[in-house]
Parts: structure tokens; sequence; C-alpha cells
């Protein structure tokens, strides 16, 4: 088999061909290393990215999201639409069918019913699903044969791939979880560590937070696939470590999400031993302003909410002048390089979607002066702009992060210069993104003027993003602190735009309207002020082939195709 | 016999102190530790009015200067006089985050490490020597040591970082946290060390001898119980200020430390591990400013501690 | 003796309880939320729901009372199911925990072989080679061994092993190419090239824990020579006609183990509780990284076994030490 595969690759005269003709498990053990350690291989009890990445080798959605965004059937025959029929005309229903003779890696056969246990084990009330979004809308699901089934939503619903397409929502076995639906979710430990899948790999130990080792599955659809015959996925340690096993000692051959400063990186990658790979999602650094006052002097339940109106910062030349006075060009080249490009826009993708708003991107301190001159800010005696007493002195917060860190310090720099005295703070992550009702420096309380972290969305489309800036999401104290509108800004026309875009079918139109909403919030009210368009680095080893890195979707999802080069 | 009426003394009887002083002069290390103890402090509170320039100044075009030495190793290195230790990725100087660093590492290490003694010497004699209160003290002492840090850190900062803000500004008042904190989580080995000693020093004759002329507890403790416990003392306080200035770095890490925007040498150092390939000197300088500082104590410490033992003095 | 032992014995029982109160109302009142690491784009609806799957709902006292109960009565019934093949535990719903959904203690079990082989092998290792260091350091006081000995430990401990780990793996894995850096848990050793394996991954790890250890424990073995050796009993011992090294090895050595005993009873806990930073550095994921990833995702039963464990650690060997003393210098008395 070896002579005739060289002979073949030989023929095809390219030394990417050879993993065309390999066979299953004939380039042998491939390992997989993740900063941050899956802790369940249920993507539907995970706490975060790390466990439905590392689920996605074991278990497979109806559909992916390939690396430009678009819908790649995989245990469907082919993607829904309302062309082809499979999405109904008013939008209220959509029809999938599975490809014929799928079998689960324990051998027996992938039906209709398995889809339909799927989705009723996530909109169990009792389970916990951490997918639930996903599911937001479903009427029904029905059983139509064996091979079909059929998701009617209560309204009509312009984007029905929430269920059953990406790595989120995979297909789980009913046989195997029968008996683990609502609270007896979390029991079923077994389950949940070795999940039976479709996927190219089978689970054969989980040890949570630190290693799994898989074997390539028996059962897998392509005959040919995966070339690999067994698989180690570690986690744990960090970032720099993670870089440094695949780039400069070939420990590794894969590494997850390097954020690590361009300079390091850059330093790693001369090791010689591996690439990294970077491809740009909808992930958006950004400032948000905060319209409300928070001063400690307000009593509790008063202190910022809409009650008391910030003093300088609800006046828009302000918000514009701090925008304007901070160079993105540099903050990408410092913290992100390759992963990062300056952005003026909170969707920055999919071309449909994104508006071509560019007017942040150069720097204009003269600028800002002038306009904050001109708004009535007059320099005082210590260098801090004042207007009637009130001095533009502000707390800016973030999550504990190096590169945050480094932001902090270049942008609290080009504020002072303008004029506006800045204090910083930067807060433990699982603090400050955690919904803590108790605590006062979570990034929804938001007890400071303005704040900094990053925010994306699932899959392609942008409705339920931009549906966070409406003015019932703003947190309050008679909501324990949750919502997502962190600004609480509150704009009766943005309400109207949102609710007329769920109800607007036509792709073009949609576009049309979800840029008005982008440009409402960015250059329009300077609310949201965009920093850089995040991108995601991982790297490979040299050796290995065949990896597209993909932000849309799992970043393993083509991992049946990844192969050895000899 | 009538000889010696004659003899007259001939210096004043020398009081104990001054004997201790010569016996500390004459041990070379303990004047070195010294005199670079004075240097150093001399430099972090009076070298940021000469060293001038802002150690929060950012200049990105004057980004990962080298240090002006590096010119010896190559020539092309990139060098400013006006960066004699070369500057961070960020383009901030080195010397002055250096002086401004040391200034919060020291100030924390020193404050934090004599909170830890006090309380623990003290929680420690007190045990050893108060056979009633032994076993309360103890047992707080175990529950100090089992309680996890991190979440302590956390309520410490809900409840106390506003009140503390308003009244000492960010950086007054995240100072006297992270004393407080450091003190109260790490004041339990001094203790259990020293009740350790104590337990076997009351039952020595001296002690029993002390008691039987009729010594009032405190005065025991204080004349005969804590200068023998003493070298455990110097240990811990030279591990303890070692610790602090560590700990100092990994609360920040944590996002519990002073601003970010604040140097201290321990988040110096930790900033540049990732670094530490290219530009070693960003990992040496602090991290040789705070060994240097931690020997100086420890030969300080021994000094001391060799001054003060009647039995070695003299020698 | 005996009657003191068995008498702390039955107080550590209130006082375990105590503590165990303490650590659960001190996470309680901490800020932080199991759903911190859940995406973005998971909305608060749905986070809400997933926070009442785990039972945040519930009174505080009856989630202590739970926790009380599956950690002293079913976690052992499940201990003697376990090692006697019976069926005490069956159904019974043990400590659970948020992140992995699955039994705290046999995450625990999984991990104690790695924390043992890195961080008690590493522990080990610099008691062994603090004792000699620190003895022949003050009995040869301020000879070259002494300052060579004092300036070596005192660096060492004054650097952090968030530097000295990084520091290793560039000399020693990336431009040397002698050791792996990322620890390979699922490796068993089961002959002799494996064991070697296994050492040549353990090294750097155990070098830089064996670094602190031996920094402070030597210091403080040094220090309580330095007290004895110029006691009167020494002189004495000296002038009836012992040789040199029965003076120091036996008469000096045992009276100054008194500290060296509580430095070393305190450090013991920690072998369990494993080394958080070098735990991370080398991706050793032991029961240290099991308890930061706990506490940074808010896993309150896992971080209240652990840090309960770890209490029972810390009582039992303060004990230890207690007794020790009392074998060390059979004047102390506690009745």
């Amino acid at each position: 088999m070896k002579i005739k595969a060289l002979l073949l690759g030989a023929i095809a005269g390219t030394a990417l061909a050879p993993a065309a003709f390999a066979e299953r498990g004939s380039d042998g053990h491939v390992n997989i290393i993740y900063w941050q350690a899956p802790s369940i291989l249920n993507p539907y009890l995970s706490s975060g990215t790390k466990d439905i990445e590392s689920a996605s080798l074991v278990v497979e959605p109806l559909g992916r999201y390939d690396q430009d965004g678009a819908l790649v059937a995989y245990l469907a025959e082919e993607i829904p639409t309302v062309e082809n029929g499979g999405v109904s005309e008013d939008l209220k229903s959509i029809t999938w069918k599975l490809k014929s003779g799928l079998k689960w890696s324990d051998g027996s056969d992938v039906t209709s019913a398995d889809v339909k246990f799927t989705a009723d084990y996530c909109m169990n009330p009792e389970g916990g699903c951490a997918q639930l979004a996903k599911f937001e809308g479903v009427d029904s699901v029905e059983i139509i044969d064996d091979l079909t089934v059929t998701v009617t939503f209560g309204e009509p619903k312009p984007n029905p791939y929430g269920p059953f397409m990406g790595g989120q929502s995979p297909i789980i076995q009913m046989a195997q979880f029968e008996n683990c639906t609502g609270a007896k979710a979390p029991e079923c430990t077994e389950a949940n560590f070795g999940p039976i899948g479709t996927g190219p790999f089978v689970v054969t130990d989980f040890r949570p937070n630190d290693v799994i080792s898989m074997v390539a599955n028996d059962n897998y659809r392509d005959a040919a696939k995966p070339a690999f015959a067994s698989l180690t996925f570690k986690g744990g340690g960090s970032a720099m470590a993670s870089g440094r096993a695949v780039l400069e000692t070939g420990e590794f051959d894969y590494a997850w999400n390097l954020q690590l400063a361009p300079d390091v990186l850059a330093k790693m990658a001369a090791g010689g031993k591996g690439t990294p790979v970077s491809a740009f999602g909808t992930l958006v650094e950004r400032i948000e302003m905060n319209l409300t006052n928070t001063s400690p002097d307000l009593p509790e339940g008063e202190r910022g909410t809409v009650m008391h109106p910030h003093p300088f910062l609800t006046d828009l030349n302000v918000r514009k002048a701090l925008s304007m006075a901070i160079d993105r060009d540099l903050l990408v080249e410092i913290g992100y390089g390759q992963a990062g490009r300056p952005t003026c826009n909170l969707v920055p993708a999919p071309l449909a979607y994104a508006s071509d708003n560019t007017d942040c991107l150069v720097q204009d301190i003269e600028g800002a002066k002038a306009l904050l001159d001109e708004a009535g800010y007059v320099v005082g005696s210590d260098g801090v702009r004042a207007k009637d007493g009130v001095r533009l002195s502000m707390l800016y917060q973030t999550s504990t992060n190096a590169v945050r860190q480094d932001f902090q310090a270049l942008i609290k720099q080009w504020w002072e210069e303008i004029g506006v005295e800045t204090e910083l703070r930067n807060i433990n992550a699982s603090v400050f993104f955690g919904g803590d009702p108790g605590s006062p420096d979570t990034f929804q309380r938001f007890y400071a003027d303005v704040e900094m972290y990053a925010n994306n969305f699932d899959g392609t489309d942008p409705e339920s993003y931009l549906a966070q800036h409406t003015c019932d999401k703003a947190p309050k104290p008679e909501t324990q602190w949750q919502g997502e509108n962190m600004n609480r800004y509150c704009d009766p026309l943005y309400d109207e735009l949102v609710a007329e875009l769920g109800r607007t079918g036509s792709l073009a139109k949609r576009g049309e309207i979800a840029k008005k909403l982008n440009d409402m919030l960015t250059k329009e009210s300077y609310v949201v002020v965009p920093l850089v368009d995040r991108g995601r680095v991982s790297a490979h080893a040299n050796s290995l082939g065949g990896v597209v890195l993909n932000t849309w979707d799992s970043e393993l999802w083509n991992v049946a195709d990844w192969y050895r080069i000899k | 016999m009538t000889d010696l009426s004659n003899q007259t003394p001939l210096a004043p009887p020398r009081s104990q102190w001054l004997n201790v002083w010569d016996q500390l002069k004459k041990h070379k290390g303990a004047l070195m530790g010294g005199g670079f103890l004075i240097f150093i402090t001399l430099a972090v509170l009076f070298g940021p009015y000469i060293w001038t320039l802002d150690p929060q100044k950012i200049d990105y075009r004057a980004r990962d200067f080298r240090p002006i030495y590096h010119v010896l190793f190559d020539a092309d290195a990139k060098t400013a006089w006006g960066n004699p230790l070369g500057t961070d990725q960020l383009g901030r100087d080195g010397l002055a985050n250096l002086l401004a660093g040391g200034r919060t590492s020291m100030a924390v290490g020193w404050a934090a490490m004599l909170l830890t003694l006090f309380i623990g010497t003290m929680v420690g004699v007190i045990a050893g020597f108060f056979k009633r209160l032994d076993g309360p003290l103890m047992r707080l002492t175990d529950l100090f040591l089992s309680l996890p840090i991190l979440p302590l850190l956390l309520v410490a900062v809900t409840l106390f970082r506003q009140p503390l803000h308003s009244n000492f500004g960010p950086e007054g008042g995240m100072f006297i946290l992270i004393v407080a904190i450091i003190g109260i989580t790490s004041w339990m080995p001094t203790a259990r060390i020293v009740r350790g000693d104590v337990l076997a020093l009351k039952e020595r004759e001296f002690v029993l001898a002390a008691r039987s002329i009729g010594t009032r507890p405190g005065a025991m403790i204080w004349r005969h119980l804590l200068p023998n416990v003493i070298s455990p003392i110097m240990v811990s306080a030279t591990l303890g200020l070692a610790a602090a200035i560590i700990t100092e770095s990994a609360l920040s890490f944590l996002g519990v430390g002073f601003p970010s925007d604040f140097p201290t040498w321990g988040k110096m150092l930790a900033d540049a591990v990732q670094r530490m390939e290219e530009f070693p000197e960003r990992v040496m300088l602090p991290g040789i400013a705070i060994s240097l500082t931690v020997l100086s104590v420890n030969y300080l410490g021994d000094g001391l501690r060799d001054a003060l033992d009647p039995r070695i003095r003299g020698r | 003796m005996l009657t003191f032992t068995i008498r702390r014995l039955i107080l550590s029982v209130p006082t375990l309880l105590f503590i165990s109160l303490v650590i659960f109302l001190l996470l309680e009142l901490a800020p932080g939320d199991p759903m911190a690491q859940v995406p973005l784009t998971v909305p608060p609806e749905v986070k809400e729901k997933m926070r009442e799957a785990l039972g945040l709902g519930q009174p505080m006292h009856i989630r202590f009372w739970k926790w009380l109960v599956q950690f002293f009565w079913i976690e052992p019934q499940v201990m003697i199911d376990h090692f006697f093949g019976t069926t005490y535990a069956v159904g019974d719903l043990r400590v659970i925990s948020w992140q992995t959904r699955s039994p705290v203690m046999d995450t625990v079990v999984q991990r104690i072989p790695q924390t043992l082989w890195v961080v008690g092998t590493a522990y080990v290792v610099g008691i062994l080679i603090a004792l000699p260091i620190g003895i022949y350091s003050a009995y040869r006081q301020y000879s070259v061994f002494d300052q060579c000995g004092t300036f070596v430990t005192m660096i060492g401990f004054s650097i952090p092993p968030f530097f000295t780990g990084p520091l290793l793996i560039v000399v020693f894995s990336v431009q040397l190419g002698w050791f792996p850096f990322i620890y390979d848990t699922t490796h068993s050793v089961d002959d002799w090239d494996s064991f070697l394996y296994q050492l040549r991954q353990m090294i750097l790890p155990v070098m830089v824990l064996a670094l602190q250890t031996t920094a402070q424990i030597s210091r403080y073995m040094r220090a309580s020579m330095l007290d004895n050796l110029n006691q009167d009993y020494v002189r004495t011992a000296r002038a009836k006609g012992l040789s040199e090294s029965v003076v120091v090895m036996v008469h000096v050595l045992r009276n100054s183990m008194i500290p060296v005993v509580t430095v070393i009873a305190l450090g013991m806990p920690a072998i369990f509780g494993g080394a958080i930073i070098t735990e991370q550095v080398f991706s050793v994921n032991g029961i240290g990284s099991q308890l930061i990833t706990a506490l940074f995702a808010n896993d309150l039963p896992t971080v209240q076994t652990l840090t309960f464990i770890f209490a029972m650690l810390i009582v039992f060997f303060n004990l230890i030490a207690d007794i020790l003393y009392g074998l060390l210098d059979p004047r102390i008395r506690y009745d």
C-alpha cells in the first residue's frame, strides 16, 4: 500500500497529494495542545469554547460554516434553502435530510430520531442547556421519515440555521443520552466524557481539564479518513507554553489561539518547527462608553442607572474626541500584529453586513482638542479640561490581560494629551465577565466610565448581536444587573430598526439595516468605539498538512482532512 | 587584695548596645548588606528627583532600546544615552521604571514583612508561653492556613476597595489593602516556628531560674524568650521580604494589585518573562534588584544575630 | 503523649467543621459566577437557566448541609465500595463539580499520581539537599561553602518560579533539546525506558520546586544549628570526649530540629496541594491546577472540597509536628 501510495503520489506530482490516497490511520499519531483544558465533551453542558472545539472531533452537526462563513453540509445531504425547497416560503420551517448510511462510532445507524432527541435534550427546561439560544423560537421538531426532520418555528425566521448548525449544536446519540435528560443531565458522567459520535475520532480516555486520548473512528463515513490513527488532545498551561511546544521544540503538532504579542510570536516562529496561521472572524476589541453616572456618592440602586445621566459622556463631542485621539494602527502593531486590523465597525464581517465606515482610522489629536475646545471644555491649571465645574476625569476598566494593559497605558496617554484625566483599573477576568449581581466589578454593572473588552457573534448573522443594544437590554438593579447593553444606550429609533430587522427576509435588505444599526452605535453616536478587529492565530507544525483555520466554526472542523507531510 | 582597691575602671561601663554595634561593625557581610540597603533606599527615595523622566511616559518611537552597555557586544544595537537602561515594548524608560518600581516594592515589602513578623511573633510567643491560649491560637493558625487565598483577596477587594479608594486615593488605598492582605495571609509559619521554639525554651533551666526570682510574664517574654528566638525570626524576615515583593506581583496578575500603570519590581519581572530571550536585561535588572535587596537583608540579619548573641560577641 | 494525641484528634473534628463552614461562607461572599467562562454570545436568560440547573437557587444553609452529607457520608461509602466491591453508595449523589459535571473526588484521585511524582519528589529532593547544606553551613560558618550556599539559596528564593520555569525551558528544552517541557500525564511507567522518560519529563519542574524548598529549609536549619552550636551542653559533650560527628549529628542536630520540623510539616500539605505556578508552566495538571481552574471558573463544589482536604492535611501535619516536638525534646509537655 505504501509503495502504491508513493507511486500514485509521484504520478500526481505534487507534495500535497499523498493525503488524498492515504489509508485511514496510516499517518500515525497527532498531538494537539489547547492552553485551556476541556472540562467536558458534551457541548450542551459546556462552559466554554475549549469544550466545544474538543467535542467537535467526536460529535458533528448537520452542517458547518467553512473558512469563509459559507454553509457546508456535514451529516445533512445538503444545506436546505428557500431555493431548493428545504426552507418554507414563509420562513417558518426548515427540513433537513440526513446522508444515508451514516453510522455512529458504535456501529448503529444515525436516524432522524437522534436529531429530534438532540433538540429535546437541549430544550428540556431542567437541563440547563448552554446552547439553548440556538433553539430559540423552535416550536417543534418532527420526524418525517428515518432520515428527514422538519424544524418548525413560531415566527418567521429569516435565519433558520440555529439548531443543528455549527460546532455548538452537534447531534448526540439518543441511545446513549436517553436516560440523561433534564435534571439528570449532569449525572451521566460517562456519556458526557465520552459521547458516541459520527466524527473522525473516538474517545478512549478523558481526563477532565487535562488530556483526552482518541483513536480513529472505524465507522467514519469516508473510508480513507482520518489519516491519523490516534490523537492526543492536551489541555492546560499557557499560550506561551503551547506556542513554544509547536513552534520551538516540535513536541506538539497544533496549538490553538496563541494570544501573544506579535514580536513574541515572531521570535517563536523563527524557531522553524512550525507556522503560525491566522484568520479573521467577528471578534472586535472595543471601548464602551457608560451613559450613566456611576459616582460612588450616588445611593446604591440609583448608581449606574438611567436615573442619573453621565456628567460628560452623554455629550457626543466628548465621545467623538475620545475616539479621535486613538491611533488604532499602533494598537494593532503592538498588540496583535498579523492577527488584528484596525476597525471602526462593531460588525466587521461578513461582507454583506459590514459597513464601509473608515473615518476613525486616522488619529487626530489636534482635531480632538479643537472639538473639545469648541464644545466648551477648557484646559484647567492641572492640564485637565473642565466645563461648568465638571472635570473630564474617567475611570477606565478592563480585564486582566497583558495586551489589554498595554492598550490601557497607550490610550491613557492619548487621552491625557487631549486633556482627559484617566485612572486605570484591571479586574480578574473571572469576576469581570461573571454576572455575580453582588460584585461591583462585573462588566455588566460597569461601575466605571469606560470599559474595554472583546465580543463577537456566533455564525454569520448579526441580528441578535445588534439587538443587544436595545433599551430593555440595559443592566439594572431590577434585573439583577443582567443584560447586554452595557452602555445603557437607548434610542427608540434603534429599537424600531432592530424589530424591522427581525421581520426582514431579504438578504440585501437585512444587510442594509444591519449596516445602519452598526453606524448608529459607532460613527453616529460613538457610544461603542471599536478598536481592533481581532483575528485568531493558531500554529501548526510544518509536518502537519491540511490545516484550514476557521473562525466561524470549530477550529478543528476539518481534522478528518489533516495528514502528515512526509 | 589592697591592689585591687587602687584599680579604677579605665573606661565607663559600656552599654549593651554599644557592644552590639562594635560587634556588628566587625561583620563584613552585615556592613556590606547595610550599606547596600541604605544605598538602594536612598536611590528609590531620591532617584526619581534626579532622574526625572516620567516612568509612565510612552514614547513608541523609542521602544525596545537596549541598555547602553549592550553596545559592547553588539555595536549595532538600538541604544540611547537618554535611556541608559533601555526601554520596554512601549518605550517606557527602564531606569525610571526601576526607580519608581523599587519605591513601591520596597515599601510594600518592608511594610508587609514587618506586619507579618509582628503578628507571627506575637501569636507564636503567646501561644507557646501561655498554655491555656495555645489551643485556640493554634487552631486559629490552622484556620488561616486553610483559607483559599484567591477568594479571600476577592472578598477583601469587594468590601474594602471603595472605602480605601475614597479615603487614600487609588494608590494609597491599594497599598494598605495589599500590605494588609499579604500580612494576614503569611504570618502563620512564623507563628508556628516561634511557638515551637518557645515551647522548648520555656522548659530550660534559665527560664525556671527567672521564674523562681519572680519575673513577670511580660518581662519573661521580652528579656528571656524573644532574644532566644531571634534567629528564626531573622530568617523569617529575610524570606518574608522576598516573598512579599514577589506576592505583590502575583496579586496584580490576579487583578487585585496596583493599577497597571504603576510599576513594581515584581511586575516588571513578570511582564518581561515573555521576552527574556531577546531582552534579558528586562528580567535581569528587576531580578537583580530584588535578589540584592534580599541578600543584603540576609547578611544584615546574620550580623545582627551574631552581634546580639553574647556568647559569640567579643569572640 | 497518647492522651494528648487522642484529645487533639477528637478536638480536630469540631475545628475542621468550623473551618469548612468558614471556607463555605468565604466562597459564598466572594464575587464570581460559574458562568464567567461561558462565551459572551450566550444570552443572559440562558445563563440564568444554567445557574438554576446547578442548584444555585437554593438557600445557603441547604447547600452547605448537602455538601456536608455528600463529603462526610457519601464519599466515604464510595471509597468503601471501591475497595471492597460493596454497593452502599449506588445511586447517591456525590460532590459534583460544576465545571466537569463529574464527581470531584474522581478527578482528585486521577491527579494524585502526577502531583506526587512531581511535587512530592521535589519536596523530598529539596529536604535531602537542604539539611546537609544547612548543617554544614552552620558548622563552618562564614566559610566559602557557607557563603556560596547563602548566595545561591537566597537568590533561588528571591527569584519566583514564573521566571525560573521559563528560563529552564528556554535553556534545556528549546536550546539544548534535552528534556520535554509539556508533561505527559498519560505516560505510564512499566519498564526501564519509560522510567527514564518519566525522569526526563520530571526533572525541570522538580528543579524549579526543589530550589524553593531547599532555600527555605536550609536557612532555618542553618540558623537553628548556629543557635545550638554555642550552647553549654555542646562544650560539655566535647569535653566528655565525644567525637565531633556525634556531637554535631546527634546532640546539636536533635536540638536544632524543632523549627525545621515545623517548616517541613507546614510544607507537607502543599505536596498534595500541588504547586500552582510550576504546574501551569510545565502543564503538569496536578491538583494545584485543578484548584486554580476551579477558582477561575467559580466551580464552588470543587474549590470547597479541595480546600477542605488541604485543611484536613494542615491540621493533621501540624498535629504530627506537635508530637515530634515532644519526641525531640522530652521536656516539652502538653498535659
